[in-house]
């Protein structure tokens, strides 16, 4: 078994009457591509939240790389190596794609300068070959309020891999996308994700990219992950098809 | 990128030029050109601070530290030199906004404006208050300072203060628009698009506003202390809140988007001050008053906005 990246034990939560965690227990792998799905309300975002440092749990740990993040601010646990991109594209709207990488890259380096223009970076070269990695080098100098839905989703996720990350942890990477560019999205995705060896964690509806896309899925009900496995086990399971996929 | 600013650089040089050789035909406009300069310094700090998305309803805190300084180093050491008032000032300021910025950069939009208002009474009570070493609202004369040991003529010195105003602010204008452009600059104006993502990429907004804060407290106190060196007085009403406001309103009518919005907005305001003033005796505040509103409904990113609008429609023509 590869190492284990990030680990979560025993994590509780609950936002007054609503349990979104009740003892989740889960380990990711090195170089997996682990799906979570469940349905609404499930507490898959939480479980990010949780994992980035957003929310602290109530009870249970966060460890990733043996150290403990439970208790981290979220800019520390991404200087460790954990990246995000959100459900709804998080992006600078106001400064070009360029620019939002190159943000990205002067917070990675770490004691930005005053001074010097952000145009002028070394890591320039290397922020254009992400974005033709993802696709979207030709959005480069346009404002990212600019771009569509789809492109901004993957600028976000661009300016995630920016930072070099271990481990990426994507909020339902395909939603807000129209179906017909779905699987083009997740294919330049993963190739990218395998591409950088970048570790990822995706919170996934869509059954068709869980089982084309993700190695192992963890399945969510009610704040407790239900089964674990292959997605051929998963998606086999009754339980599973009956209460996650509703079939 | 910086083509796009190349126009409003040029207005920026431009402006410069009349500034220096304007006064030298019309020696009344020594005065008013160096208040519109030592004015626009400090409205740069607005302008900083309105990239984030903040605005502050007390930076006239730091505009009248910067004042005070020069004036209590006048009263009570004595001997003073323009050098020596703007390092004194430009590092008590700075100390302020430091201590000051550690608070008020946990705050954000109304909560950070009002915050700032607070501090700013706090300190201009304690100048009103303290007659024993302020003379209260009668302030303090600030002699006629020197130059590096030079000392000159009233009439000769007004172009002195004008000059070296007008030095600074081309300093400060170009740091500025430098600062913008870097990581700093961007991350700046990355915390009014988008704190939390800025976070997840591993910066500390608070950091980056702190930073910015200081830098705008700094300004702030230089052209405070020019001001005082120019108007040879500091009373506590430098500190006021209404003094905060006009920052804002200057930094408004000139336009927040770019560096060159803080000299329009001063040049405006004072020019209207100036005429409005002998002609209309209390009635120019009527006058700003309506510029104001004719701005913000015609042209809501200020003077330096109505060129760029002017753009975007020829672009949009073809």
């Amino acid at each position: 078994m590869a190492n284990v990246l990030l680990s979560a034990k025993g994590i509780k939560i609950r936002f007054g009457g609503v349990i979104a965690a009740d003892g989740i227990d889960l380990d990711v792998h090195e170089g997996e591509n682990l799906a979570i799905i469940g349905p609404n309300g499930a507490g898959k975002t939480t479980f990010l939240n949780i994992s980035t440092g957003y929310l602290r749990p109530q009870a249970g740990s966060v460890s990733f790389l043996g150290r403990d993040i439970t208790a981290q601010l979220p800019r520390t646990i991404t200087k460790l190596g954990i990246a995000r991109a959100f459900q709804i594209p998080q992006l600078f709207l106001d400064q070009t794609v360029m620019e939002n990488m190159l943000i990205a890259a002067a917070s990675l380096r770490g004691h930005p300068s005053g001074l010097k223009a952000l145009s002028s970076l070394p890591e320039r070269p290397e922020m254009e070959r992400l974005l033709d990695l993802v696709g979207v080098k030709e959005y480069a100098e346009r404002k990212a309020r600019e771009l569509p839905e789809g492109q901004r989703k993957l600028v976000d996720i661009a300016l995630a891999l920016a930072l070099k990350p271990k481990l990426l942890l994507m909020d339902e990477p395909t939603s807000g996308v129209a179906s017909s560019e779905k699987f083009g999205i997740m294919d330049i995705l993963t190739t990218a994700l395998a591409k950088e060896k970048v570790t990822s964690v995706f919170v996934e509806h869509d059954m068709d990219m869980v089982e084309r896309y993700a190695n192992r899925v963890a399945v969510w009900s009610m704040g407790k992950i239900q089964k674990v496995g292959t997605p051929a086990e998963v998606l086999a399971d009754p339980k599973v098809r009956e209460h996650v996929i509703g079939i | 990128m910086a083509g796009r600013f190349k126009p409003i650089t040029m207005a920026a040089v431009v402006f410069f030029l009349v500034a220096a050789v304007a006064p030298l035909f019309v020696p009344s406009w020594a005065t008013l050109f160096a208040l519109i300069l030592a004015k626009s310094i400090v409205v740069l700090g607005i302008i900083l601070l309105l990239q984030a998305g903040q605005v502050s309803f007390g930076h006239a805190m730091f505009f009248v530290t910067g004042a005070y300084t020069a004036a209590f180093w006048g009263k009570y050491v004595g001997g003073g030199d323009i050098v020596l008032y703007l390092v004194l000032g430009a590092v008590s300021s700075t100390v302020f906004g430091l201590i000051v910025g550690l608070f008020v950069v946990r705050y954000r939009e109304i909560f950070f404006g009002m915050l700032n208002l607070a501090f700013s009474m706090v300190l201009w009570s304690l100048l009103e208050k303290m007659f024993h070493y302020t003379n209260g609202a009668d302030g303090i004369r600030v002699a006629r300072p020197g130059l590096l040991g030079l000392a000159f003529t009233p009439e000769t010195f007004q172009y002195v203060i004008l000059y070296v105003s007008l030095l600074i602010a081309i300093a400060a204008f170009f740091g500025v628009q430098r600062y913008l452009d870097s990581p700093l600059g961007h991350m700046l104006r990355a915390i009014k698009s988008n704190e939390t993502r800025l976070e997840y990429l591993g910066t500390s907004a608070r950091r980056v506003l702190l930073v910015g804060y200081v830098i705008s407290a700094f300004l702030g106190g230089i052209g405070g202390t020019l001001v005082a060196i120019i108007q040879q007085i500091a009373t506590p009403e430098f500190g006021y809140w209404t003094k905060s406001g006009e920052f804002v309103f200057i930094a408004i009518l000139g336009g927040g988007a770019h560096a060159f919005g803080a000299f329009a907005g001063a040049a405006m305001f004072e020019v209207v001050r100036f005429y409005a003033a002998t002609q209309l005796a209390n009635a120019w505040q009527l006058i700003l008053g309506v510029v104001l509103i004719v701005i913000i409904l015609y042209a809501p990113n200020g003077l330096i906005g109505l060129r760029q609008r002017d753009n975007r429609s020829k672009e949009g023509g073809h």
